[in-house]
């Protein structure tokens, strides 16, 4: 494509639409038009001018709004599809795995819940074709920022002050007329007084107020870009660290992928509504609702290795801080946060029986077996000992005859014990689980008695670390910054020319808020006399109704 | 009189004062018959102070209700439709202030009432927080939200004055039928207050158990009379109507039911009023919008919209982030309505492009105005009754 050059002797760049010096018309379908296209001040754009290799292509692709738009609305469609039914994340199965969560999907939800499975909709937003369609976002705004930014900011730092006539009279505002001879000198008075910068230039004048707000598309266009990046960020190892740690009730831990740090939990906490807080002003909706939860809470103690302690040695620790987790209120350390985010009310913690004599009801002692961490065996007075020879927290039933455990947690224990008395020497064997007992080996002398039992709390946190939150920080900042200026400011500018016969001409233009336009020009009119002016774009469209009407 | 008893007269009065402002308003537009301002602008006047004086008695009831439960009444169904209601007559205040417009405050005063009166059907009674809840954000995020929502929603009042002006009623087209499904669907939350209200003062209730989709025995309490009756539901109470088909367990029938009649209740009036006018509502309405000054009507859905998408990226975005990260642990957590937060908001942006970028004015841009405030409906009511997420009030 050739340069473009305007009858008044500039040379603009290929693609031009308005002159860059005078304003005049370049191109035929601009010539034609009743007003002048001021979107990118008629500057050449990339995406307009060229279009013949690849890169011309994908560049024009990316470019377009049209394609953006579409790009907008398809993740709005797919956001939406993602909310039909919930997402697997959400679901609850017993157990989690690929056939469990697609069971629960068709007996839930029927048929329809197993072509949304089959589609893969239950994992929606972590989907490739999702990603893609994200990162096609993230590559139209920036070419599409790009295209633009380069030919407007040109435009914007070259502005004439004198424009040719045929630029001003197809100005959507625009005026012609006779008025004073001082009427530059008043206009330039009203509209400094409205904050408007005024340069003048022979006959002419240029007020110009808030043109840093045609920036606002692009700073907030750069924010979510940046925003995108950290999104991105996070799938780089060791930006991000999500971890679930369960706590008991009095054990210290070690903090999963937190290198030195140990957590101890004193004691886990949960509230509920009396309906008495407030001056009562609750029982009203603690009655209909039951019983409404007010408070969760884990009192923690947080540890750390000295610098040169061995690996695993856990007595030497420091206290960093005690602190009372709450949901809203996570321990913050070293970039790390810990949650509470889960709880288990009365986990059993240990179990006392009495080793009695069946018969006569005596009992030889007492023995507590620690759930978590049992001994193998327990002596009483007079030398009677038992001894576990199995331990099943969470006895689950026999297999082949041996007990089995579905998982290492103590919901349900059973313990194989061997009694030994002074009566019975030989030693009797016997299964032991709540409210059951098996004797295996035929009927015996003693039994182990039920006492009573203790338990306690454990608590669900969760651990995060997250690098990327200041880059999304700072992302959300820019666009926020760049939203309220394109959007709380705009850009208004007014020409106005004194010819040698005493006629005057003026336009207007902004790019939004034409109301507030027109009100300044009312304000600046008023002062110097100017001649009246119309919205050319208004009278454009009665035209067409008219004309409409009339050819019906 | 308590401080709870305090708020709920104060809603009245903002209830009432709407509802009178909403005749002067109209009273206003149609006295204007010769299309010269003067009247018009002087009974405006009258409804604009009238508003005011609505609003002011709205912000109290808002401010005594906090004092009442000692946090922000932004934490149930009943309290955020209700600000809703509240934060779309401030929206019109800021926008009547600018461009001085009565027919605006003739279409956004009516849906504000009956935003209000739909809210009022939900339990009212104060509630205490659940510990996700506490936290200054609750009054920072909800707030930003609802306000920015109300001003949004302007932008459909906006473009609806638009339609009424310049879709044909005499003519069987695409854009007749939608305008008249608007105000179809308008006249059934009316409907539903009717329904509800109806069956609440007949104390209407029926028990039942049922089995839910866990496969959990469960009992629910049905207001109205239940024509779709749950999943192997048995009937607890006595003579009550027997429900006409039972429902899977992902329906809650309950519900159906309530929608229903609102269908029902809804669908009568609708009719009724058609009879009795012999004309569409649309029909109605448009004598009213015949001055209208249709670049000035797509001007202030423009800037609603310009000024609510800031507002609305902060809240609904942003600060939700911010809580999310420090109450749940991680800032984004794709719940149904995060994401119907984040499908409002590629909306507007889409609107915004279609009008800078493709010259989407006039029909066209009040035809989204319209679509943007449906979709914000639908986030607060179908997301937080039928699709359950942590979100969900009700
Ligand atoms: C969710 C993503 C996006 C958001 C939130 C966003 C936001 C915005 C906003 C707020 C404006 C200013 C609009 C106005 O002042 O009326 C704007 C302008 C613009 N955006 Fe985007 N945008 C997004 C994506 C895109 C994409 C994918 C494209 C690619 C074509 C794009 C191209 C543009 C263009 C060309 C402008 C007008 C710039 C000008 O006239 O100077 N945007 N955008």
């Amino acid at each position: 494509m050739d340069k473009m050059q305007c009858q008044c002797g500039h040379v603009n760049p290929p693609g031009t639409i308005l002159c860059e010096s005078c304003g005049r018309s370049l191109t035929e379908k601009e010539q034609n038009s009743k007003l002048v296209d001021m979107r990118y001040e008629g500057t050449a754009r990339r995406s307009q001018t060229y279009n013949k290799s690849i890169i011309d292509k994908i560049w024009n692709f990316f470019s377009s709004v049209k394609v953006g738009v579409g790009i907008i609305v398809a993740l709005l469609v797919a956001a939406a599809i993602g909310t039909i039914l919930p997402q697997e994340e959400y679901v609850q199965v017993a157990t989690r795995n690929e056939d469990t969560i697609k069971a629960y999907y068709s007996d839930v939800y029927g048929e329809i819940g197993r072509i949304y499975h089959f589609l893969g909709f239950h994992d929606l937003y972590s989907s490739f074709w999702f990603i893609i369609l994200v990162g096609m976002l993230a590559i139209s705004l920036i070419i599409a920022s790009l295209d633009r930014f380069v030919p407007l900011y040109r435009s914007l730092k070259n502005q004439r002050v004198l424009r040719h006539e045929s630029f001003i009279n197809k100005q959507r505002i625009y005026g012609k007329g006779y008025a004073q001879e001082d009427v530059l000198a008043k206009a330039e008075t009203k509209l400094k007084e409205l904050k408007y910068n005024v340069k003048l230039d022979k006959n002419g004048l240029l007020a110009e107020k808030g043109r840093f707000s045609r920036w606002g598309p692009y700073v907030n266009h750069i924010g979510l870009i940046i925003f995108l990046f950290g999104v991105m960020l996070r799938m780089i190892p060791g930006f991000y660290v999500d971890e679930t740690l369960w706590i008991r009730e009095g054990e210290t831990r070690a903090i999963p992928e937190v290198p030195d740090y140990a957590l101890e939990s004193k004691s886990f906490e949960l509230e509920t509504y009396s309906g008495e807080e407030n001056g009562g002003a609750f029982s009203e909706a603690v009655d209909r609702v039951g019983s409404v939860a007010k408070n969760y809470q884990t009192d923690v103690i947080l540890y750390k290795k000295p610098e040169n302690s061995l690996p695993g040695a856990t007595e030497d620790m420091e206290v960093v801080k005690e602190y009372p987790i709450r949901v809203n209120q996570p321990l913050k350390f070293d970039g790390y946060a810990v949650y509470q985010m889960d709880f288990k009310l009365d986990e059993l913690k240990a179990m006392t029986f009495a080793l009695t004599n069946k018969e006569t009801e005596e009992s030889l002692g007492e023995l507590t077996i620690d759930l978590i961490d049992p001994e193998k065996m327990y002596e009483l007075e007079n030398g009677a000992t038992v001894e576990l020879k199995g331990y099943y927290p969470d006895f689950s039933g026999f297999e082949n005859g041996e007990p089995q455990t579905a998982t290492p947690l103590p919901n349900n224990p059973g313990f194989l014990v061997e009694m030994t008395t002074p009566e019975t020497p030989k030693g009797e064997t016997s299964f032991i689980l709540i409210r059951n007992t098996i004797e295996p080996f035929g009927d015996n002398q003693f039994k182990l008695e039920f006492q009573g039992v203790e338990t306690r709390d454990v608590s669900g946190l969760t651990i995060r670390k997250d690098s990327t939150l200041p880059i999304l920080g700072l992302g959300g900042l820019i666009f926020m910054i760049g939203v309220a200026q394109g959007m709380y400011f705009n850009h208004r500018r007014f020409w106005i020319q004194q010819k040698a016969n005493g006629e005057v001409i003026l336009a207007g233009h902004t790019n939004k808020n034409w109301y507030a336009l027109k009100k300044d020009l009312e304000q600046v009119s008023a002062y110097a006399s100017l001649p009246a002016y119309s919205d050319q774009q208004e009278e454009i469209e009665k035209q067409m109704k008219k004309e409409g009407e009339e050819a019906l | 009189m308590t401080l709870a008893e305090m708020s709920s007269n104060f809603l009245y009065a903002a209830f009432i004062a709407y509802l009178i402002a909403t005749f002067v308003f109209g009273g206003a537009v149609k006295g204007n018959k010769t299309g010269t301002y003067n009247s018009e602008s002087r009974w405006g006047k009258t409804a604009f102070i009238i508003t005011i004086i609505g609003f002011l008695a709205n912000l109290a009831y808002f401010f005594t209700r906090w004092g009442a439960t000692g946090h922000a009444p932004l934490s149930n169904m009943f309290e955020f439709t209700t600000a809703f209601g509240m934060t779309l007559v401030g929206g019109f205040l800021v926008l009547y202030f600018l461009y001085k417009t009565p027919v605006l405050g003739m279409v956004v005063l009516p849906v504000a009432l009956l935003i209000i009166a739909f809210a009022s059907m939900f339990p009212s009674e104060v509630s205490p927080l659940i510990p996700a809840l506490q936290s200054n954000w609750l009054a920072i995020h909800v707030s930003t939200v609802v306000i920015a929502e109300g001003i949004l929603a302007i932008s459909a009042a906006a473009g609806l004055v638009y339609l009424l002006k310049v879709v044909d009623l005499t003519k069987r087209s695409k854009q007749r039928f939608w305008l008249e499904a608007i105000m179809y669907s308008l006249v059934l939350v009316l409907g539903f207050v009717i329904a509800s209200t109806y069956f609440t003062a007949a104390g209407y209730q029926a028990d039942f158990s049922y089995v839910d989709k866990e496969g959990v025995e469960a009992e629910i309490e049905y207001k109205m009379p239940p024509i779709f009756g749950m999943n192997e539901y048995t009937a607890l109470s006595e003579n009550t109507m027997t429900p006409l088909a039972e429902m899977p367990a992902v329906i809650n029938a309950s519900k159906l039911t309530t929608v229903t009649w609102s269908l029902i209740f809804g669908t009568i009036l609708y009719w009724l009023i058609r009879l009795v006018a012999r004309r569409r509502i649309a029909a109605i309405l448009k004598p009213f919008v015949k001055n209208v000054n249709l670049n000035l009507m797509d001007e202030i859905g423009y800037r609603a919209v310009i000024i609510g998408f800031p507002v609305f990226s902060l809240g609904a975005l942003i600060f939700a982030m911010i809580w999310a990260q420090i109450a749940w642990s991680r800032f984004w957590g794709w719940d149904p309505k995060e994401v119907w937060a984040l499908i409002t908001w590629l909306f507007y942006a889409a609107y915004l492009h279609l009008r800078l970028g493709k010259g989407w004015q006039g029909e066209k841009s009040a035809w989204l105005g319209v679509i943007g405030f449906t979709i914000i409906l639908f986030n607060l009511v179908a997301v937080n009754l039928i699709i359950a997420g942590l979100h969900s009030y009700a």
